[in-house]
């Protein structure tokens, strides 16, 4: 072991000395195989953080619609119950909700969704939007968050059904423009509305009624005494964990199916919307993104090894006579190759070394580039993340082991006395 | 210390077979100075591959201080060349890239030795051929006889019980040819066996015993005075 070690230690510096011997013959050469491994290295990490990026960008808009939630609307029946025909309509009742929230301990929060598209006024400026009579814990559960200073309607508000709203953040500038509106009051149906918060912009990749940031929130009660025919339009809930949400589905058709009599297995009685399984989806395609810019990465890395190890295969048989002294003098077959070794590990390190400063560099240009829209709020930017910087490592790694491997393995099957006639 | 029986070596080069050694039989025991002398492709290279371990006969039987080198194991024979024998070559074979120290110290790196411990055993054997003042040179700043010196003194620090010299004057002057020749007297003189390869007779007769090979055998094997 402490043989191996001096060995080594030994051998690194001469391996160094030689690599510089050789670098001032073969300038040309190897220059070009640490670029070859350089580039290979730029592609991966650059490949990769940008899957990364995507990945989070994905991973934040996923969340735009809320976690793990679930929405429910009214359908109709398609198998006749307890001697009524199918084909009949369900439609939700205000107490609904309480009544789930009661009984189904595996849900965690659950909201009521009034709306009804209407004109909201500010000045002279009217827009037509969805306006919904909401639960105060809608917010929390579909992520509709209020920026600084603002809030979302409260349990007060909606006891004393106040004329508050919530204004997602188009609407807000599409009415007020570049003003603030906190604290100022909107038109909805001839009544005056209090600006209460304005939504935290987000980027959302499932929706259901258009965008949140079109939208406009009020107490649930405040909708109902205002419209009061309205029926309950949707609910949306989200289980206390996402292991309870079949256990949660199966309790609403069971419960809702009591009371409105239809099969329980009749799940276009009330359709449920579970965005779980879109967000594994989401997850698996983001996940399935990233493996596939990481093999493309791969392989042009694979490409920088095989310069590595084709010149490493030119450099055994350059050092034929010089592995054949090595070998009269008693060096073991590990000790020939680990010197190769090492130098294809060293062009190797070199290379992925140069590769990752550029692409860190790279990566802080496209930070500091001004890029907005849409397009850029799903694809992310990239970045370079210890996941991506292990996998880069990973894979220079066993690219220049094998790079000093297949030559210096062959360095050692020289046979001495063949290899000191060699010139 | 050398016991060799029947020694056959073939070579096949596709379908021709050539046959370098046939039946060689030699003994050389503690302390000679042997000249294995002979026409080029008579087998004195091939006999001299076999001694120094650098490649293994077709049949018979070698021992060497006591073991038996047939059927040892790449690794294994890498260990006796480098405990057992001290090759010096006709073209010194150094390393380019390395100094003279660097030189004189790989049959103690490739015996696990400590840096510390290298160091001394290879300067101080240095010392002894001449070149103390040397250490820190690279083979091109040396002459021939200087280069031959610092392989002399790589083939000795590992105190092999074997000196095996292939041509080593052969690339030398006559003047740095005939200091490497006293040399190897002196180290004679001082216990060192040797074997040495050459076709120059007039480098043949200072040993001690001198073993003709023509054709592949030992055609005469004769003792000085």
């Amino acid at each position: 072991m402490r043989a191996r070690y001096e060995f080594v230690k030994t051998e690194a510096a001469l391996v160094w000395r030689l690599f510089r011997a050789d670098a001032e013959h073969q300038t040309k050469r190897i220059a070009l195989t640490v670029l070859a491994i350089a580039w290979g290295t730029l592609s991966i990490v650059m490949l990769l953080s940008f899957g990364e990026g995507l990945k989070r960008a994905f991973h934040k808009s996923k969340r735009g619609l809320g976690e793990s939630i679930a929405i429910l609307w009214p359908g109709a029946t398609t198998k006749a119950f307890a001697g009524l025909p199918s084909g009949r309509s369900i439609s939700f009742r205000d107490e609904d909700a309480g009544l789930l929230k009661e009984r189904i301990p595996e849900i965690g929060a659950l909201s009521r969704e009034y709306a009804k598209r209407i004109g909201v006024t500010y000045g002279k400026k009217t827009v037509n939007a969805r306006v919904r009579g909401v639960d105060p814990s809608f917010g929390e559960i579909r992520h509709v968050f209020a920026q600084s200073g603002g809030r979302f309607v409260d349990e007060i508000d909606l006891n004393e059904k106040r004329r508050v709203v919530v204004l997602g953040d188009e609407l807000a500038t599409d009415l007020f423009g570049s003003s603030q509106p906190l604290g100022r009051s909107v038109q909805i149906n001839q009544s005056s509305f209090l600006v209460i918060g304005v939504m935290q912009p987000k980027t959302m990749m499932g929706m259901y009624s258009g965008p949140d940031k079109n939208q406009a929130s009020i107490p649930a009660t405040t909708f109902k005494a205002m419209f009061t025919d309205a029926k309950v339009q949707n609910l949306v809930y989200r289980p206390v964990s996402p292991v309870a949400a079949d256990q949660a589905k199966a309790e609403v058709y069971r419960i809702l199916g009591a009371k409105y009599r239809f099969d329980p297995d009749d799940t276009r009685a009330i359709s449920i919307w579970d965005t779980r399984e879109d967000q594994r989806i989401v997850d698996n395609i983001g996940i399935g993104i990233q493996m596939f810019l990481g093999v493309i990465g791969a392989l042009t890395l694979f490409v920088g090894g095989m310069g590595v190890a084709n010149i490493m295969y030119a450099v055994v048989k350059e050092r034929t006579r010089e592995i054949g002294v090595k070998m009269a003098l008693g060096a073991k077959m590990r000790q020939v190759m680990t010197p190769f070794v090492l130098e294809a590990l060293l062009m190797t390190v070199i290379g992925g070394f140069l590769g990752t400063t550029v692409s860190l560099g790279l990566m802080a240009g496209i930070a500091a580039m001004p890029l907005k829209g849409e397009a850029f709020d799903f694809l992310g930017r990239p970045t370079f993340s210890p996941g991506v910087a292990s996998a880069t490592a990973a894979a220079l790694g066993t690219i220049g082991m094998l790079a000093g491997y297949f030559p210096a393995r062959r360095a050692a099957s020289v046979n001495p006395a063949e290899s000191l006639r060699y010139e | 210390m050398i016991r060799m029986r029947q020694i056959r070596k073939v070579y096949s080069t596709g379908k021709v077979e050539v046959e370098a050694l046939r039946g060689v039989d030699l003994e050389i025991g503690s302390n000679e100075y042997v000249a294995i002398v002979g026409p080029s492709g008579s087998g004195k290279s091939t006999l001299m591959n076999i001694v120094g371990c650098l490649d293994t006969p077709t049949s018979g039987e070698y021992v060497l201080s006591g073991e038996r080198v047939g059927g040892l194991d790449r690794n294994r024979l890498a260990e006796i060349r480098n405990r057992r024998i001290g090759f010096v070559f006709q073209n010194f074979n150094l390393l380019p890239y390395a100094t003279a120290l660097e030189n004189v110290e790989l049959p103690l790196l490739f015996a696990g030795a400590a840096a510390k411990e290298r160091r001394e055993r290879a300067s101080a054997m240095l010392d002894k051929v001449g070149l103390g003042d040397r250490l820190e040179h690279k083979p091109t700043e040396l002459s021939g006889g200087q280069m031959q010196r610092v392989a002399i003194a790589r083939a000795l620090v590992n105190t092999p019980a074997i000196l095996l010299a292939d041509e080593p004057t052969g690339n030398l002057d006559s003047a740095a040819g005939k200091a490497i020749v006293s040399l190897f007297a002196e180290l004679h003189a001082s216990g060192q066996t040797i074997v040495l390869i050459t076709h120059d007779a007039g480098i043949a007769k200072l040993a001690s015993r001198v073993v003709q090979v023509r054709d592949g055998q030992i055609v005469e094997d004769r003792r000085a005075a």
